[in-house]
């Protein structure tokens, strides 16, 4: 019982996760991307496409990496090569990504979906209790966890992490030592991208295998809450995605247990969650003044 | 390859009153694209969208009926923006200004005279109004991110609207489906023009819209109180040494969006609808952020930006019947659109030269 609890909040989690680490590095470079959720959707729709007409769930995840990119790629030529006002900009992604996924996801509706098969770890996945939980699980978990720890030793332990908080925080310094600032930062929008393809991906090759309209349901925009949470920390992240995937578990496990609550009221607790995890964090303005990239959502163009 | 910008001395007010056009144009020609990659000869498509909703009297009529809603939301919203507050919750305010104005033809079914309209109007004003001030006050006391809590605040308003036309509002009388009785003629906006050669479905809502378009305005371009808002936008520090609170300015243009958000809701229910159903917008209040922006925050220009969205709703719909389109291509049009905008706003800002190689960069 509990350890199939545990499972599935594991399964809810990891997408909110892999969207955030992304929208993490790409905030930490200074540019906030409110597509996610356009990102995503396009990358679910790409994987459950590639994966139904091929038969291979690794396919589709590929295809929903390079949408990813691809729907980033559009944020960054606008947002850095265009210096465009990223918060509209990210809308427009979301509004274009939720349109175009319609689209493509019509012919879909109702089709099987092909899953991607766990994996189990040999030996480690024999152990008691957590070999089960940890070590049997799907490509795209082992992938949330390898990116958080491999995103938290980059930005912290590594000069070029060092080099994208700087032009995340002063981005005229960064230029004024010969730093690449738009280049950086477009690599670390695709980065955001290839996370949100990926994330969505999740949702139509593990979550629930099959194409549904709307199927993030505001998944990307929770993990642009989750980054904020995480005072743009990975390790933080990471404990966040998974309180988060508790709450979302918490609306199935309640009406199991016949809880007399509309169930709306039980679909709106993840909403209502993020906002008060919101303001419990952006409560203490110096902790969140020290953690927040300076230049977050600025444009930057070089005074020549 | 990259790009390089260089900021205009002077911003021309020709490029400035342009710029939406040449997004419109660019727009369409990334449509054609569109339709022609999708197997659809353009020229067709762009007709079924663009021109067939405008060949008769009956989808004027429509047009004005999507268009009021859009145009009464974006004008609040370009209010917003100006303020550099970022209201994206409209969607969610507009629902919550429909349940709230809906609460007297729900609760009184044969309310009648001539104070109910009026009534309803106050109802969904101060029901937007609510909803907005949730993501107000968290921002202005706790810090928390407008963007997001508005956001949120759209799911748990579309829950709630599923909650009350499944539960305690279901019509009594209704056999199980979920929406509230059908409004009286009371609770009904009226036509603007019922008979004759130019009668038509079209409601007040169209006359609403362009009452408060012009009100605002007047407010923004006219008042100090508009002054106040455009120089919290545009310059936080210079607003603080004028004396002005920026969270009472982030409080008021959140409270009159969400208010004018609130009233579209009403519009929509009270005019076109004529009942509560568990969906009761196609994305209005998303769309009207586009509409804000093609308007370049101008409450006058939200009219005719109000009425080309409208225009995309309406030539989706007909191309869904005609062509046998997705009418999801409309959110796809939209999203390009106002990608555009953003661009040629930056042209008119900017002077943008492409550079090969690194060779700018050593010349700086």
């Amino acid at each position: 019982m509990t350890e199939s609890i545990i499972l599935t909040i594991i399964t809810a989690a990891t997408p909110l996760l892999l969207a955030a680490i992304g929208e993490l590095v790409a905030e930490r470079s200074g540019v906030l991307n409110l597509g996610v959720e356009g990102m995503m959707v396009t990358g679910a729709v790409a994987a459950f496409a590639v994966s139904y007409s091929t038969g291979s769930p690794y396919l589709g995840l590929l295809a929903a990496a390079a949408t990813g990119i691809a729907m980033a790629g559009i944020f960054a030529g606008l947002t850095i090569g265009f210096a465009t006002n990223q918060v509209a900009t990210g809308l427009a992604l979301t509004i274009f990504g939720l349109g175009v996924a319609g689209m493509v996801g019509e012919a879909f509706v109702g089709r099987p979906g092909v899953g991607m098969e766990p994996i189990a770890i040999p030996v480690l996945s024999e152990l008691p209790v957590v070999g089960r939980v940890l070590f049997a699980q799907d490509l795209l978990f082992y992938l949330s966890v390898v990116l958080t720890v491999a995103v938290a030793l980059f930005l912290f332990r590594s000069r070029a992490g060092l080099r994208l908080r700087s032009v995340g925080d002063r981005p005229e310094a960064a230029h004024a030592l010969g730093l690449h600032v738009g280049r950086i930062r477009t690599l670390a929008v695709l980065f955001g991208g290839l996370c949100a393809g990926i994330a969505g991906a999740q949702l139509t090759l593990v979550y629930t295998p099959q194409w549904i309209e709307n199927i993030t349901a505001g998944r990307g925009w929770i993990a642009l809450a989750l980054v904020v949470f995480a005072s743009w920390r990975p390790l933080r992240l990471a404990v966040g995605a998974y309180l988060f995937g508790a709450v979302t578990i918490a609306q199935f496990h309640a009406q199991a247990l016949g809880v007399s609550v509309p169930s709306q009221l039980l679909a709106a607790l993840p909403y209502l969650a993020t906002i008060l995890v919101l303001v419990l964090i952006s409560r203490n303005r110096r902790f969140t003044m020290i953690n927040t990239p300076a230049a977050l959502g600025q444009p930057f163009v070089p005074d020549r | 390859m990259r790009l390089e910008l260089t900021r205009r001395p002077r911003v021309s007010p020709l490029g400035e009153a342009l710029a939406p056009v040449v997004a419109l144009l660019v727009t369409l020609v990334i449509g054609a694209i569109l339709f022609a990659v999708l197997g659809q000869p353009p020229r067709r498509a762009l007709h079924a969208y663009f021109v067939e909703p405008l060949s008769e009297i009956w989808s004027l009529h429509e047009l004005a009926i999507k268009a009021a809603p859009l145009i009464i939301i974006a004008v609040g919203l370009s209010v917003c923006f100006r303020a550099s507050v970022w209201n994206i919750g409209a969607e969610g305010q507009f629902i919550a200004g429909a349940i709230a104005a809906s609460a007297i033809p729900v609760f009184a079914p044969d309310a009648s005279g001539p104070w109910v309209l009026p009534a309803m109007i106050v109802l969904g004003m101060a029901g937007g109004a609510a909803w907005a001030a949730i993501p107000a006050v968290l921002k202005t006391r706790f810090g928390a991110n407008e963007i997001l809590v508005s956001l949120m605040l759209v799911y748990v308003a579309q829950l709630l609207l599923d909650y009350l036309v499944r539960g305690p509002w279901r019509n009594p009388e209704g056999y199980n489906f979920p929406e509230t009785r059908s409004f009286s003629a009371a609770a009904t906006l009226p036509e603007v023009i019922a008979t004759g050669d130019f009668g038509g479905r079209a409601n007040w809502g169209i006359v609403i819209a362009l009452v408060v378009a012009v009100a605002t305005f007047v407010l923004v371009l006219r008042t100090l109180k508009g002054f106040e808002i455009s120089l919290t936008g545009l310059s936080p520090r210079a607003a603080r040494f004028a004396g002005f609170d920026a969270r009472a300015t982030t409080v008021f243009v959140f409270l009159f969006s969400g208010a004018l958000a609130g009233l579209a809701g009403m519009v929509e229910v009270s005019g076109a609808i004529g009942q509560l159903r568990p969906s009761i917008s196609p994305g209005y209040g998303f769309t009207a952020i586009i509409v804000a922006f093609l308007a370049r925050l101008n409450p006058l220009a939200v009219i005719v930006a109000g009425a080309i969205l409208a225009l995309t709703y309406l030539g989706g719909e007909g191309a869904q019947i005609t062509l046998g389109m997705s009418d999801r291509f409309t959110r796809v049009f939209q999203g390009v659109l106002l990608f555009s905008v953003l661009a040629s706003d930056t042209l008119v800002r900017y002077r943008v030269r492409v550079v090969h190689g690194s060779a700018g960069k050593a010349a700086a």
